[in-house]
């Protein structure tokens, strides 16, 4: 028992070093799309709080994330492209956003919440789309100077790597911490009977909130690494094209587990980045095809069939 | 000119064209409301059903139609619709115990692979599509030109939602619908096969979505992105409306168009505030949409 837990405490230390290891060996295009990876796994990691622990399925993330990017594309266009500050600003934009989305979305519960986080993050797309002052409309934002970190630019694709592994492990590490403290436990009751929770007199509403604006601001510093990556933000970012894969992510990898949305987003990014160009550009063929098949025939996604497989072994 | 208040005579042509738009969504959203309402299927792939319709009407009609070539698009995206809902009600029906979630997911992915389907056979250009002869022209409005075709869009749209209300409000069949939505368990137990009923409306909800579709060619074209705009509006009109409710379907339409039209036309840049807006208040004033049932809606 207590080896196991050992090894429990031990795997996430192993995987993180593994990762930082992992830029030495690879090569430049390996080691970009691992820092995709990363971004993309902690945009993951943030939804997995709304959907796995909080019960409320997030159609709309991508909102969240795009807005993030948008921020700290303009902060190191137009302030400063120190990294703290970007990622700061970055997740500032995308917690307040989720704020104004959230106070309206979090009123409701199940499909409902589904319905009103795809329209909102929808309507956030349409206002990138429109806005051109700031955003730059439909041509995106480019042109977005290389972020700076204790004054060297982060333009060596190794470096960055490291960069955004530091923002991952971070975000994640913050993630974890909410997951054990007393407001994952309300959270997951919330997520299982919210009727009791508010007749035990928790203010679900707020919880629901403030797990709604959380989520947000980490979609908001994972969009930070895709900003200062791509040097390139598109509305494509903010709508489906992001909220539809990575809620994918969070299925397939089983929810409220942490790591499985870390790893059904690398899946993700290798069917969508990796395996669709060499497929003639059918990434989104790909994923739906994945997606059809994980809902007929893996309710629980790869968490389950581990815990399946456990059972088993028992 | 008669004495219009000075704000009315500036944006009479928006406000027109809010209806035009509003008798569109109308047409889109009340399947949805009303596939919601009686099987809690969220079904999410009514944008792409929508933009099949639009595909259809580049396809079969072409970018300049005549009557029989817009009249046999009009037929075949609807006979499409209709079969493609039937296929949606039996795959979501074989999730009938999970969650409404899976359900949702389900027509996520079969979004997502049809979307792609559509983008290979057609391409990534934005195609536009005439309105066919006679209603292609403009007429003088108040001393402003308007397309015909879109004042055709108008009377078509009350046509159909008062048809739509008389079968649903004043017929058997309406009261069967009415009384699915309410509680189908019940509707189950004196005797009726409602999944019969459950599947006649899928496939209906759809028809109307591909119609839409060919409808909406003439004014929002063909192009690959219009499947997620359609949805996101369709949603909007259906959560400020009420789900199941066809007069909410109604009611939505019309105030989504005219904020979609005179939003556009008064603050440009920033009319998405405007629809954001309108939807936190209706949804905090009240949570079920205007006119949500209190027993048809989950919360």
């Amino acid at each position: 028992m207590t080896w196991s837990r050992r090894r429990a405490a031990l795997a996430p230390l192993v995987a993180l070093a593994v990762l930082a290891a992992a830029p030495l060996v690879l090569g430049d295009y390996a080691t970009a799309m691992l820092s995709r990876i990363l971004a993309f796994a902690l945009l993951a990691a943030s939804l997995d709080l709304l959907v796995g622990v909080t019960g409320l399925p997030s159609l709309g993330h991508g909102a969240y994330f795009g807005a993030g990017a948008y921020a700290a594309g303009w902060v190191a266009t137009h302030v400063a492209r120190s990294a703290p500050v970007t990622l700061v600003a970055a997740a500032g934009v995308a917690a307040l956003v989720a704020l104004v989305a959230g106070s309206v979305a979090v009123r409701a519960r199940g499909v409902f919440f589904l319905m009103l986080t795809l329209a909102v993050g929808e309507i956030v797309e349409q206002l990138a789309q429109s806005w051109h002052g700031v955003t730059g409309g439909s041509d995106g934002m480019y042109g977005i100077p290389a972020t700076r970190l204790a004054g060297v630019a982060l333009t060596d694709v190794r470096w960055f790597a490291w960069y955004a592994l530091g923002v991952f492990a971070a975000g994640i590490a913050v993630l974890r911490c909410i997951a054990v403290s007393p407001l994952g436990a309300t959270l997951r009751g919330i997520r299982d009977n919210e009727a009791r929770m508010r007749a035990l007199g928790y203010r679900t509403y707020h919880y629901k909130l403030a797990a709604f604006v959380i989520a947000g601001g980490i979609a908001g510093a994972a969009g930070s690494l895709l900003a200062a990556q791509q040097r390139l933000v598109t509305p494509g970012d903010l709508g489906l094209a992001t909220s539809v894969p990575v809620l994918l992510a969070v299925i397939i990898g089983g929810e409220a587990t942490l790591w499985g949305p870390c790893v059904g987003a690398a899946i993700v990014v290798v069917l969508r980045d990796v395996l669709g160009p060499s497929l003639g550009g059918h990434g989104p063929l790909l994923l739906g095809v994945v997606f059809v098949a994980v809902v007929f025939a893996l309710p629980g996604g790869l968490a389950h069939v581990r815990s399946l497989w456990r059972g088993a072994a028992r | 000119m008669p004495a219009w208040p000075a704000w009315i005579d500036v944006h009479f042509i928006s406000l027109l064209n809010g209806l035009a738009i509003g008798a569109l969504l109308f047409i889109l959203a009340v399947g949805l409301s009303l596939i919601f309402g009686m099987m809690d299927v969220l079904n999410l792939a009514h944008g792409v059903l929508f933009l099949g319709g639009a595909y259809t009407a580049w396809w079969i009609a072409g970018e300049s139609p005549s009557w029989p070539r817009f009249l046999a698009a009009l037929a075949v995206a609807g006979a499409a619709g209709a079969l493609a809902g039937t296929g949606l009600s039996l795959l979501v029906a074989r999730l009938a115990r999970r969650s409404h979630l899976d359900q949702a997911l389900l027509t996520l992915g079969l979004t997502l692979i049809a979307a792609d389907a559509l983008s290979a056979a057609f391409g990534d250009d934005v195609h536009t599509i005439n309105p066919p002869p006679g209603l292609d022209d403009s007429v003088s409005l108040l001393g402003r030109a308007y397309p015909v075709y879109r004042l055709a869009l108008i009377g078509l749209g009350a046509v159909l939602a008062t048809a739509v209300h008389f079968v649903v409000e004043r017929t058997s069949l309406g009261a069967l619908i009415r009384a699915t939505v309410a509680d189908r368990h019940m509707v189950a137990s004196v005797g009726v096969d409602e999944r019969r009923v459950k599947l006649g409306v899928f496939a209906v909800g759809a028809l109307l979505a591909t119609t839409a579709g060919v409808l909406g060619a003439p004014v929002y074209g063909a192009r690959p992105g219009l499947d997620a705009t359609a949805l996101m509006l369709a949603l909007v009109v259906v959560v400020i409306g009420g789900l199941g409710s066809v007069r909410g379907a109604l009611i939505g339409a019309l105030v989504i168009g005219e904020i979609e039209s005179l939003g556009r036309a008064v603050l440009s840049d920033l009319a998405s505030f405007v629809l954001f807006g309108a939807l936190a208040v209706v949804l905090v004033l009240r949570p079920r949409g205007l006119f949500g049932a209190s027993t048809g809606a989950r919360s």
